[in-house]
């Protein structure tokens, strides 16, 4: 049968010039300057291998999944299932009825949301989240405790951008029902000890979910270690597509939850009268979904597997150090967010000079940052900032790359003395 | 360097660091607020109108040096000016800013608004751009409104 998702065959040796040769976009130049891109929190660059998955399942596979008998059919289905196979065993899902194919984070979210929320909980019931979370991880929520009464609460943090672990204890109790938590702040690089606060949150007897969209492209996940509920992220935060995601549940958790959406493929038997849903996980996979995005993770975390997480994290984490020294030599710039247990992400403010102007400076030099509030207000709030500049590394980053962002930088500096 | 040249002209940088009719005026006939979400800039704008004429306008806020500059530039542009003539020149900013980049456009003619051409350049900063200036039309439109830019 035609194949889009191979095995691996061999680790990959990690040589920076010939890993950056399978992201075509890094040769490419922006305002006549080679691309540096530092944006890799928004979204991260695509491999090759990823690129012509997307063109070889129009070109060769494309046809509709689960519905017909025929060859493409047949053939298309199986590699939509094998990515959720894929899927399964890079976070160590029991099985795949627990994992569910989304557009993104932010529809995981409010697929939990729509459908937990408003079956198991009640007014009066408490929800928890930190104060570091994106505007997708609070605004489901805070429409649920609309609509049921219920009761959301913030777990504040600290002057260094961590969580605030003492306040944590005084605000689970046993009114506590659903705890969702970011792993990696997306705005601040934090790293949040998530195995100690689920099981702290399992100890009063809620339920937690965790934001893995920062974390699942650095980080071994491992959900049956964790023991969270549910986990969260996107495929094209891990070098897969745009519209595709991943809710992760625990099975017992999914079976007793109601359908997210309805219509086809997600059902057993239709009649007027009465409907049989379909089993996990096409339960909550109403529709034709997203087959070529889904196809195009599978083949993205394929790749990943290849480079290896250790690698990859090794990379990241020299990224990381050699930026933010860089960075210190500046005593007009503060970096917001100083956890010591940091992802490869660095938000910072200059003195009087505006992130938007720094952002419009850089990109004239081809250096893609991230400027603004990055859905976080709550955050930008919290260090008495409108917004930040931020950037943030993939393992394809080189410190030569981090070199030409400081230059520019310095001219920024100098043009606004 | 070219076009930044044109855009952070030193015009705006020095607008930006010593911002003109800064604060707000203790008397007022018309006032609006102003927000764009995207970069969180908000402007305060307060504008005394006698006899049809802007007497005194101030403004204050917090934004990126384009849309400080450009609140400042406005505020020594329409001192002094009638209602009318004041919306003229915001249409006339507004055109200038949105203009296609390639179009040439004689500076000549614009006097103090020429400035704003380099804008054209970078269309994600014509909002900072136009933050005052839709707030002026809202402000002299009715004595309170809050405008709000639109992320898109
Ligand atoms: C921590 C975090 N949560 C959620 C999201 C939302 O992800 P998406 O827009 O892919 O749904 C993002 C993306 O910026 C994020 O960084």
């Amino acid at each position: 049968m035609d194949k889009l998702i191979f095995e691996i065959t061999e680790q990959k040796k990690f040589d920076i010039n010939l890993i950056r040769k399978d992201f075509p976009i890094l040769f490419r130049s922006v305002h006549g300057k080679p691309l540096v891109y530092f944006d890799n929190a928004a979204t991260t660059q695509k491999p090759q291998s990823v690129i012509d998955t997307l063109k070889n399942f129009y070109t060769h596979l494309n046809s509709n999944i689960h519905r017909g008998v025929h060859y493409l059919s047949d053939a298309a289905t199986s590699e939509y299932e094998c990515a959720r196979k894929i899927v399964q065993n890079y976070i160590n899902a029991k099985s795949t009825e627990e994992i569910i194919y989304t557009r993104g984070t932010t529809e995981s979210i409010n697929l939990v949301a729509s459908s937990y929320g408003r079956k198991f909980l009640n007014a009066g019931d408490e929800i928890l989240v930190s104060y570091m979370e994106h505007h997708a991880n609070i605004i489901p929520w805070q429409q649920l405790c609309e609509e049921r009464g219920c009761i959301l609460k913030v777990i504040p943090i600290e002057d260094n951008g961590e969580l605030m672990l003492s306040e944590l204890d005084n605000l689970l109790t046993s009114k506590t029902k659903l705890v969702s938590l970011v792993h990696i702040s997306n705005s601040l690089g934090t790293i949040n000890p998530i195995k100690k606060i689920i099981d702290k949150v399992h100890s009063v007897g809620s339920k937690i979910l965790i934001d893995a969209a920062q974390s699942i492209q650095h980080f071994p996940i491992d959900v049956q270690a964790l023991d969270c509920d549910f986990l969260a992220f996107s495929g094209h935060k891990i070098y897969g597509p745009t519209g595709i995601g991943v809710l992760y549940g625990k099975k017992e958790m999914l079976d007793s939850m109601p359908p997210y959406q309805t219509g086809g493929d997600m059902i057993r038997t239709v009649s007027f009268e009465k409907t049989t849903f379909n089993d996990l996980p096409w339960k909550f996979e109403a529709g034709t979904p997203n087959i070529a995005g889904a196809i195009g993770l599978g083949v993205a975390v394929r790749y990943i597997q290849t480079l290896g997480l250790e690698q990859i994290a090794k990379q990241e984490n020299s990224l990381l150090n050699y930026a933010t020294e860089s960075l210190k030599q500046f005593s007009e710039i503060q970096i917001i967010g100083t956890s010591t247990n940091k992802a490869s992400v660095v938000s910072f403010v200059i003195d009087n000079i505006h992130p938007h102007d720094v952002g419009t400076l850089l990109d004239r030099d081809g250096i893609a940052i991230r400027t603004g509030h990055h859905c976080t207000q709550p955050v930008m709030r919290r260090f008495g900032v409108p917004a930040t500049s931020r950037v943030s590394f993939a393992f394809y980053n080189t410190k030569e790359e981090i070199d030409v962002f400081t230059n520019s930088l310095k001219k920024v500096l100098m043009m606004f003395r | 360097m070219n076009e930044l040249d044109e855009l952070y002209k030193q015009v705006i940088l020095d607008h930006n660091k010593s911002p003109r009719n800064f604060g707000i005026l203790n008397v007022y006939t018309h006032h609006a607020e102003g927000h764009n979400p995207l970069c969180g800039d908000e402007i305060d704008l307060t504008v005394q109108v006698e006899n049809n004429v802007i007497k005194e306008v101030k403004f204050e806020g917090a934004g990126c040096a384009i849309s400080k500059a450009s609140a400042s530039i406005m505020t020594t542009l329409i001192k002094g000016k009638t209602i009318e003539e004041a919306k003229i020149l915001v249409d006339e900013f507004r055109e200038i800013v949105t203009r296609d980049p390639d179009d040439e456009i004689d500076t000549l003619n614009l006097g103090k608004l020429a400035v704003f051409c380099g804008v054209r350049e970078f269309p994600a900063r014509v909002k900072c751009a136009s933050l005052a200036w839709h707030t002026l039309n809202n402000a002299l439109d009715s004595a309170e409104n809050k405008v709000k830019i639109e992320k898109k």
